[in-house]
């Protein structure tokens, strides 16, 4: 029974709670990438930067709020920063919306041509980032570590193996809930979130109802730069901020929107918690756990780890290629790329 | 003068023009009904109406202003409404959400007339919570009439409101529209089915490769051996 609850705790500590974690970062970008997708019609390469831009962003302010010598107690300071963070985000999308997809917009081009420009734009902001806060890792979460330490659950329970509960995991579950159900209401209950689903189901019959695609077009923007900064300040708050990570997270995310069905919300949801649950369960090594749960004595050799940690993006792109491969519209009968 | 009146339209998709120079007129509780081949360009010509595509020449007026280079939004804003003969309903949005889109632009979100729909299509309101991709035919061509309505437009304009549907749900669609068009509304619509459409039909419009050909009261145009013999499928009646 002991050897149970041990191999329990040890499965929580480091691939239950870790995937619910980063399950819920990658659900909140890939819900940006798939609006962006339902609405503009196209794949949007610099989402991953825009996360990278707006958790700059919230990094400087946290700085400065820490500059002036105040904190928020046991919560990160990022936290108080994000309505700021949010904000130039939104401006920064926004301009590019105008400058540069707009135009292409009136000329009616090609989804890859969009594709293309957003590559562009990805290269940009990835220089502005780089520019200003450099290459190498910030870790800017402040406030107390932990909720539950290993040894004090240790010394609770009388297990051998301990469970940590970190603040940021906390935060991150809990922002995650809150953003996604206010997105599902206003998408499911609002006049502007149903003519938005409207103009994704039928974009012709939209503007016959007399739907306005350029404001459609904006409020698509404004709620991507909102889920990706905050999916961005989660994310660094959890696992620190270094811009090479976050281009790197694109392709995670668009594993989970497609794998989800692109254009379904709730798929992005459903994705990114399966992509982060396989990511981590693939590469964890299990040895410890099979030797609490073999008989007595039993010992494993190796790591018992079906996959090296460096390889853990070759997941995301396997289960990418399978999905394209065997069900191109995903899990929620989404648009095929 | 007419409520709509669409004169010498010539224009197209790219450089072939589709319309030659072809004439509509549509006036308050009149049914106007635009008949042809396939290809005849019967569905370039409302688009045209609606602004749907440029006019190389001709004018649109509507209540006697042009209204040539308003954009199909603005259209709407005006008092048309349009059914179109494809993808005319939202197909991942339940009937009742079908319906509020249609009253988008109104400022009272439609709730009143929300009701007016459903008394007129009692099998829409039965529906309203199901998703219209998963209507019948007949349901589907219901909803989309249903959603056009809830602006209360002057003029309703339908592309093939009858396109798939069992004759008697045909039957029961042209009933409602002759319903439609007795509360004042003007109505134009394209139709395959000429003949039951030319019964109803206060004008006829016979369109062939983007010209008018025939036009005539609907009732005239039955009795015209030459339009029984060429359009209406052969000379029996
Ligand atoms: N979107 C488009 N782009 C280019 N050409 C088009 C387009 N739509 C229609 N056409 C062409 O315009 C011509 C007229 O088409 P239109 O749809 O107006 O015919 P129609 O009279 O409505 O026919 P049907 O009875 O089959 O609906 C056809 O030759 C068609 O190939
Ligand atoms: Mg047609």
């Amino acid at each position: 029974m002991h050897d149970f609850a041990n191999a329990f705790i040890l499965l929580s500590n480091y691939v239950l709670i870790p995937s619910i974690t980063y399950g819920s970062q990658l659900a909140i970008g890939a819900l940006g990438i798939t609006l962006v997708f339902s609405i503009l019609r196209f794949a949007n390469f610099a989402h991953g930067d825009t996360m990278a831009f707006g958790t700059m962003v919230a990094i400087f302010c946290t700085w400065g709020v820490q500059a002036l010598g105040l904190s928020l107690g046991p919560l990160p300071v990022a936290l108080i920063t994000l309505p700021v963070a949010i904000a130039v985000t939104i401006a920064l999308v926004l301009g590019i919306d105008k400058i540069i997809y707009q135009f292409y917009r009136n000329k009616k081009v090609e989804p890859i041509i969009l594709v293309m420009a957003s590559v562009g734009v990805m290269f940009m902001m990835n220089g502005i980032v780089r520019i200003l806060i450099g290459t190498g890792d910030v870790s800017f979460a402040d406030g107390a570590r932990f909720i539950i330490r290993a040894r004090e659950f240790r010394e609770m329970t009388g297990l051998d193996e301990g469970l940590a509960l970190r603040t940021t995991q906390v935060i991150t579950v809990v922002v995650a809930g809150v953003v996604m159900a206010a997105l599902f209401w206003f998408l499911q209950k609002t006049r502007t979130g149903k003519s938005m689903r409207a103009f994704s189901d039928n974009e012709d019959l939209a503007l016959l109802s007399g739907i306005k695609p350029e404001r459609v077009v904006q409020i698509t923007w404004i709620i991507a730069a909102t889920l990706a900064t905050i999916a961005g300040v989660l994310y660094g708050l959890d696992k620190g901020f270094r811009p090479f990570t976050y281009f790197q997270l694109l392709l995670p995310m668009f594993a989970a929107a497609i794998l989800g069905g692109i254009g379904q919300p709730i798929g992005a949801v459903v994705g990114g918690f399966v992509i982060a649950f396989s990511e981590v369960a693939l590469t964890y090594a299990y040895r410890r756990v099979f030797e609490y749960l073999g008989p007595d004595g039993f010992e494993v050799e190796g790591l018992a780890q079906l996959i090296e940690t460096e390889y853990k993006f070759a997941i995301s792109f396997i289960i990418l290629v399978i999905v394209l491969l065997v069900r191109p519209t995903g899990i929620f009968k989404g648009r095929v790329l | 003068m007419s409520l709509l009146q669409a004169t010498g339209m010539r224009g197209g998709y790219g450089a072939a023009d589709i319309l030659q120079g072809c004439t509509i007129n549509c006036d308050r509780g009149e049914i106007a009904v635009i008949v042809g081949p396939n290809g005849a360009g019967k569905s370039t010509a409302i688009k045209a109406i609606f602004g749907m595509i440029d006019l190389r020449e001709g004018d649109v007026t509507f209540e006697g202003k042009s209204i040539t280079s308003l954009a199909p939004q603005a259209r709407v804003e005006a008092g048309m409404g349009m059914v179109p003969q494809n993808n005319n309903v939202f197909p991942g949005m339940t009937v009742e959400e079908n319906l509020q889109m249609g009253a988008f632009l109104r400022e009272d979100g439609g709730a009143g007339v929300i009701d007016k729909v459903y008394d007129l299509f009692p099998a829409v309101k039965d529906k309203r919570y199901q998703l219209a991709g998963e209507l019948s035919g007949g349901q589907r061509q219901q909803v989309a009439v249903g959603r056009a309505m809830m602006t209360e437009p002057t003029l309703l304009i339908l592309d093939e409101p009858t396109a798939g549907v069992s004759p008697i749900v045909m039957d029961e669609l042209f009933d409602r529209i002759i319903e439609i068009a007795k509360t004042g509304i003007a109505v134009l619509m394209v139709e395959q089915n000429a003949r039951q459409a030319l019964e109803i039909a206060d004008t006829g419009y016979v369109l062939v490769e983007g010209q008018n050909r025939f036009t005539d009261t609907g009732a005239a145009l039955l009795a015209d051996s030459e339009v029984r013999a060429t359009f209406l499928g052969g000379d029996q009646s």
